[in-house]
């Protein structure tokens, strides 16, 4: 299957590192940025991102495609993802 | 401060009250980092799983242990970070659910 990954983050959030940790064992490529090392107008850009996505603007926020994983949501990952 | 002196410190605190330390102590000591580089930025430990402002009296329930600790540990027996739990989540006694943020938007 062939998607893009891309992930808001913060630099300090244990979920957020799990998620990171998660693509890393199973090798899925990503991208992602932490918004927490983020300031001025380079932060509001990339939050009325986040917000267009998921209205809390909690983290992670995970686009695996054109779906929207909020949470480090392990099963719901895998199931987006296509792993086992 | 490392994080093993605040996980120290806040134990002798907070156990009594029934607030127990998550079992999985390497991820307890990576959020109490987290708290420790909040309180370098902001002058505030902050919840290092919610995007701070920066400004204190804006997050002020976001600053750890957070407004909405005690709700979720009742409901789910953990935090929204998953630092703090109850004895029966570490015990498995309790179901280990994703917790939602609670935290108006």
């Amino acid at each position: 299957m062939s998607y893009t990954v891309r992930m808001y983050t913060l630099s300090t959030c244990s979920h957020c590192k799990n998620a990171k940790r998660f693509m890393d064992q199973h090798r899925i490529q990503y991208n992602f940025t932490d918004v927490d090392l983020l300031t001025g107008d380079a932060r509001t850009i990339i939050m009325d991102e986040v917000r267009k996505y998921n209205p809390k603007c909690t983290f992670p926020t995970i686009l695996v495609g054109e779906k929207v994983i909020i949470g480090f949501n392990e099963s719901a990952l895998r199931g987006v993802l296509e792993l086992e | 401060m490392t994080a093993e002196q605040l996980y120290e410190n806040l134990k002798k605190t907070q156990e009594p009250k029934g607030f127990f330390f998550n079992k999985d102590r390497k991820q307890v000591l990576g959020i109490l980092g987290g708290l420790i580089t909040n309180r370098e930025r902001y002058g505030y430990m902050s919840c290092p799983c919610r995007l701070a402002s920066g400004t204190r009296e804006q997050d002020r329930d976001i600053i750890c242990p957070c407004a909405y600790r005690d709700e979720d540990i009742a409901q789910y027996g953990s935090c929204y970070c998953g630092l703090y739990v109850t004895q029966d989540w570490n015990d498995e006694k309790t179901p280990h659910v994703y917790v939602p943020e609670r935290r108006p938007a």
